[in-house]
């Protein structure tokens, strides 16, 4: 950016202050970018969410606005900006209207230095990591704001719980990314993608097996970082009513919506540039990367499509895990992540003092430690096809099916409810 | 030793426990779903997926009914108001045969009493409207005789639910938007 601003003010002939202006108006308009995207992820998010949602409960999900109901998440937007904004007569004021800001600020702030493509960064920061993980502990500001300011009892415990479960988590998270430090030798997020190459065993996740446990814990301790479920205390509705955005409405409410959807986007993205080999593509040196649109297009996409892929696991995720108790939440973190991380960072710094990269010691532990990763992958495979195979003919492929396809067929209601019914004239009889 | 087993035991069984977790939600985002998409998504109308027997909207075919008013006086809740008036010159004529469908429990106690099956339970049940004075339905528009008890030759049987369509106004009669094959998924 800074070149294209040097290059244009030559072109111009401009004066310094000319050049001030010009570079002014280059980071607001990037800025803006950056935000834009950030709330569209949001906002596709919460349509994922929802299909994914109904398709794991036998639902269809939202399918009326637009093609599959994708534009639903822009008829939510308008309704929340159109609802009426209330603060509870109660309330600190000033604090209770700063809340959602902060909370978004922490997240969208961080997008600036993930690294979408190769020349596709807000600001490629020396200490980008670093920062990534510094300024989403603003998210904590946050909502810590919104529970005390809210003036209630269960937007105060929520807040306090989240405070609690952020700080705890980052340990694990930061010591899982000092991990992938060690290798890269560098905090700058470009640097740690270009230390890593397209094909899956130049990835850090499969570098060695610390690595590849460092990635689960990264992951687990990202999502619980960003209170999502089954980490989702500060919000639990059985137990807080909705915690700390108990008392928050309207856009306002929107505000630590979207925070937390993006907040999703970015974990996986951070996961994607650590430990899933970022924009690199397959066999393309970034050197060779660099002088081509169409190969920069292709980073482009398969980081988004990894990223994406991330996504929907903690999507995925959420509507599997029922949520953890407070003690277990803690016990999880201190006794069993920090624990493992410590490990995971030890046998990463060894195996980096016994293994000469680029070594047939190394390349061997890749290729093994990527072996692991797909003899995981096969096992999984292999249990959903045991489940599905005890589903029978209800299975469709059609991820994106409408719905209602077997009801009110007889015979599939015959098989659906005849065994029910066999089922429980059995039990009447005993 | 025991300790770190146990240890080590714990984290196993989450790691497997949460994968196979995973695994029954994966294989359910390949299942169909069941959601049935009433009214305006239904490959078929729920009115013909009822069951034979299934107590809808009542309905009187007056070419079967003798007005004995058993109806009226089986009825726990008066919904029926049947009016029968001597004639000088023509007899007996029902004047009125009201049903407020808006009352109806839909006990079917009417259609138990009546003794010529005059009275039916149709399958409609779509009687959604924004006045209830719209449920009261009146099947006699001008006073008639009644049917003997006795016809010769028996009176076609009217198909269920035709006669309540033509008397009310109802879901039938408002424009819907086109039925869509259940199989395809565009814009809704």
């Amino acid at each position: 950016m800074e070149s294209l601003v040097q290059h244009l003010s030559a072109r111009w002939s401009l004066g310094p202050w000319g050049q001030e202006l010009l570079a002014a108006a280059a980071i607001l308009l990037v800025a803006a970018l950056v935000f834009v995207v950030a709330l569209t992820y949001a906002g596709i998010i919460t349509w994922v969410e929802r299909r994914v949602a109904g398709r794991t409960q036998s639902r269809v999900g939202p399918n009326r606005v637009g093609p599959f109901g994708f534009l639903q998440w822009l008829a939510d937007g308008a309704k929340m900006i159109l609802k009426e904004d209330v603060i509870p007569a109660q309330a600190d004021g000033p604090m209770f209207r700063l809340a959602p800001y902060a909370c978004m600020l922490g997240v969208f702030t961080a997008f600036v230095s993930v690294p979408f493509g190769q020349l596709l960064i807000a600001a490629d920061l020396n200490v980008g990591i670093l920062f990534l993980l510094a300024i989403t502990s603003l998210v904590v500001v946050g909502v810590l704001m919104a529970g005390w300011a809210s003036n209630n009892k269960w937007s105060l415990l929520g807040g306090v719980r989240s405070a609690a479960q952020i700080v705890s988590y980052e340990l694990p998270a930061g010591l899982a990314v000092l991990v992938v430090v060690l290798g890269a030798g560098s905090l700058s997020m470009q640097d740690i993608v270009r230390a890593q190459g397209g094909a899956p065993w130049n990835w850090f996740v499969f570098r060695d097996p610390f690595c590849l446990v460092a990635f689960f814990l990264y992951f687990t301790a990202a999502v619980a970082e960003g209170n999502r479920t089954p980490f989702d205390l500060p919000e639990a509705e059985s137990e807080l009513v909705a915690g700390y955005n108990t008392e928050y409405s309207g856009i306002r409410f929107g505000g630590f919506f979207l925070g937390e959807f993006a907040n999703i986007y970015l974990l996986s993205a951070i996961a994607t540039s650590l430990f899933l080999g970022g924009w690199q593509v397959p066999g393309v040196s970034p050197a060779e990367q660099a002088g081509s649109v169409w190969l920069q297009l292709l980073g482009f996409a398969i980081f988004f499509a990894k990223a994406w892929a991330l996504v929907f696991v903690v999507v995925w995720l959420r509507w599997t895990l029922p949520r953890l108790r407070v003690d277990q939440l803690m016990g999880l973190c201190y006794r069993y992540l920090i624990p493992l991380a410590f490990a995971c960072l030890l046998g990463t710094s060894l195996l980096l003092l016994a293994v000469v990269p680029g070594s047939a010691l190394d390349l061997g532990l890749r290729l093994g430690t990527t072996g692991l990763g797909a003899l995981g992958g096969a096992l999984f495979a292999w249990r959903v096809a045991h489940h599905i195979r005890r589903a029978g003919d209800r299975v469709s492929l059609d991820v994106l099916q409408r719905g209602a396809r077997g009801a009110f067929d007889p015979a599939w209601q015959t098989r659906r409810y005849g065994a029910f019914r066999k089922a429980a004239r059995g039990q009447e009889e005993r | 030793m025991g300790a770190l087993a146990s240890y080590l035991r714990a984290i196993g069984r989450t790691v497997l426990s949460v994968g196979d977790g995973l695994a029954v939600t994966f294989s359910y985002l390949l299942r169909a779903p069941v959601t049935l998409q009433y009214p305006d998504r239904m490959r078929v109308p729920v009115i013909e997926l009822l069951p034979e027997r299934s107590r809808g909207m009542l309905e009187v075919d007056l070419d079967l009914c003798t007005g004995c008013a058993a109806c009226d006086r089986a009825c726990p809740i008066d919904c029926i108001a049947l009016e029968v008036v001597k004639h000088a010159e023509r007899g007996r004529l029902i004047q009125r045969f009201d049903i407020d469908l808006g009352k109806c429990m839909f006990c079917g106690l009417c259609t138990e009493a009546c003794p010529t099956g005059a009275i039916r339970h149709s399958h409609e049940f779509e009687g959604g409207t924004g006045d209830v004075r719209a449920l009261v339905v009146p099947f006699v528009d001008a006073p008639r005789q009644p049917a003997k008890a006795k016809q010769e030759p028996p009176p076609a049987p009217k198909p269920l639910g035709s006669i309540l369509r033509a008397r009310m106004p109802g879901p039938w009669d408002r424009p819907r938007p086109p039925a869509r094959p259940e199989g395809g998924e565009h814009a809704g």
